[in-house]
């Protein structure tokens, strides 16, 4: 029985570099039991290394992991924890059925086989052959996979890559359905919309490193709230010296746009010292939150800091 | 739900050696034409070339070269299915089933178990193939010699399932056999299974004692030359040694790669 309590993963410190690229550096995260937590990134954050360490595929240069108190190898033999690849992983040769009976052999209990089947919503092709299928079949056929065992903690490492609008809200829902009966669910991706629509919790990965962590609407706030942009003249420019703080400012054609925290400083001041007209404000989304989250050094740090006064 | 799992280890008994993944192991190789083409086809097709138009041949202790042929070429079967079904495991780490089942509670060991236990299967076939085909086509032998002969070369076949699994686990081709296949012949007759050693002459004759299918086809053959020596029990075991050594080895430069 998975201790109530005990968080669902708790990595400490983590780093790995191959050669000279450090691809982890000194991440941490906790996921309590029942979170749904999207792990969000642009390609090479380092978010498939550090899944790889959390499966215990992969060993930490340094830091430490745990998967419901247990090291990951003996919560895989405890069947706690089960995961969703990107690709591979599947033999071409055998039927889709023939696959999920060959993983439950695999464990000493395991839920029946068209159960799983029909929860990952593939029973319909189960004597299918896997080089058959269709790529989003072949990534249900994996969640079902996943599902044999029943574990507490299934981590999916950008489960919907390559697959169609549709074939992605399906699977989704099929996770989602999933997961209501209580299961912690861990994705990662680095589409925001899947974040923002199937997850309670985002954390934010860049570099390696967690910059930003929390609700959908907390990540949102984070990247300084607004967006101010305006027409500038040209030679309106190094007056933006004296600008309020901010985040961001970039200079597109006769346009200027400024994300700050505080957009009514900034909008006076563009107002009432340059030559700045057609001027509007908009609240941030969550993919400006993610460029600027993600893109800008600056912003990172900021951001992150008052990430940390908010939590705290 | 994760209320449901137990506190214990819920690792497979025995490891992960079971009938179901067993099973679903030897459909997998009987469905690949091209194992069957190597393991039944191809030898069948040597002993209707090279057997049959000597069958009546005699040996120099009197028994028939179509009996020394046949349990060679069922030597040659044997270890070419082995060496077949070990080396698909360079196929299962191509396709990231080898990644997969480090996400289950299976054991290495179990997992080699099977393999090992798929390959004797397939040799198995072969031996039987062979040696159906071998008595259609007239071949005699006493009860004895039939069942020595196939046992040796069904048994000492476990030598190349570990060569199969040594080679499927250092080369990443999706075609390992394409290599093995053509190294397989120059080994077998190398080992005397293809002509009779005393033929090949002296610097041929004596490399021959040192390849890894010489003291299996030797041993299957002792019935019918009633000959012994304990040095072609030596060259079987050493050769097991080397690949059974060979295989963890690369198993394990494998495992820590991924």
């Amino acid at each position: 029985m998975t201790t109530p309590g005990v968080p669902a993963v708790h990595a400490a410190g983590l780093y790995k570099s191959f050669g000279k690229v450090q691809a982890v550096r000194g991440l941490d995260l906790t996921v309590q039991q029942g979170e749904v937590v999207a792990f969000l990134g642009p390609n090479g954050a380092g978010k498939t290394t550090t899944i790889d360490m959390i499966l215990g595929l992969s060993t930490p240069d340094a830091g430490e992991v745990s998967i419901f108190g247990h090291t990951p190898r003996g919560a895989i033999s405890r069947g706690q924890v089960a995961a969703v690849m990107q690709t591979g992983g599947l033999l071409r040769d055998i039927s889709v059925r023939e696959t999920v009976q060959l993983t439950a052999a695999m464990f000493d209990s395991a839920r029946p086989v068209d159960e799983v089947l029909t929860r990952a919503g593939i029973l319909d092709i189960a004597d299918r052959r896997v080089e058959k299928c269709s790529g989003g079949q072949q990534q249900r056929l994996r969640f079902a996979m996943a599902l044999v065992s029943d574990p507490g903690l299934l981590i999916l490492d950008e489960p919907t890559t390559g697959m169609d609008v549709a074939g992605r809200r399906d699977f989704w829902s099929a996770i989602r359905d999933d997961a209501s009966r209580g299961r912690t669910v861990i994705f990662a991706t680095h589409y925001l919309e899947e974040a923002d629509a199937y997850a309670d919790r985002i954390v934010l990965v860049r570099q390696g490193t967690v910059v930003a962590d929390g609700t959908a609407a907390q990540i949102k706030n984070l990247a300084s709230g607004r967006t101010v942009r305006a027409s500038l003249p040209a030679g309106d420019r190094p007056l933006l010296a004296g600008l309020p703080p901010a985040d961001h400012v970039e200079f597109d054609g006769g346009r200027v746009t400024v994300r700050t925290a505080d957009s009514d400083s900034v909008a006076r001041f563009l107002l009432t010292t340059t030559g700045a007209h057609d001027l509007e404000i908009v609240a941030n989304n969550l993919e400006e939150a993610f460029v600027a989250l993600t893109a800008d050094e600056a912003g990172t740090t900021a951001a992150a800091a008052a990430m940390e006064g908010e939590r705290a | 739900m994760s209320q449901s799992t137990a506190m214990q280890d819920r690792k497979p008994s025995a490891g992960g050696v079971n009938t179901t993944f067993l099973w679903i192991e030897i459909k997998r190789m009987l469905r690949n034409r091209r194992t069957i083409m190597f393991t039944v086809l191809m030898p069948a097709i040597f002993f209707f070339i090279f057997g049959l138009s000597n069958k009546n041949q005699q040996l120099p202790n009197g028994h028939s070269y179509g009996q020394y042929i046949l349990i060679s070429l069922t030597v040659y079967a044997a270890m070419t299915a082995a060496t077949g079904a070990g080396s698909q495991v360079a196929v299962e780490r191509a396709q990231g089933w080898s990644r997969q089942l480090r996400l289950t509670p299976l054991l290495p060991g179990a997992y080699i178990a099977v393999k090992a236990a798929a390959a004797l299967t397939l040799s198995l076939v072969a031996v039987i193939a062979q040696f159906v085909i071998g008595a259609i086509a007239g071949v005699t032998m006493d009860a004895q010699t039939w069942l020595t002969a196939g046992l040796v070369a069904w048994v000492g076949s476990l030598v190349f399932a570990a060569l199969g699994l040594f080679v499927g686990y250092l080369m990443p081709s999706q075609n390992v056999m394409q290599i093995l296949g053509p190294a397989l012949a120059i080994l077998a007759m190398l080992g005397g299974l293809f002509m009779p050693i005393e033929i090949m002459g002296d610097t041929f004759g004596t490399i021959a004692k040192f390849t890894p299918a010489y003291g299996i086809g030797q041993l299957a053959r002792s019935p019918i030359t009633g000959e012994f020596d304990a040095l072609w029990i030596v060259n079987v075991l050493v050769w097991l040694a080397i690949f059974v050594g060979g295989a963890a080895m690369a198993f394990r430069r494998d495992t820590s790669r991924v």
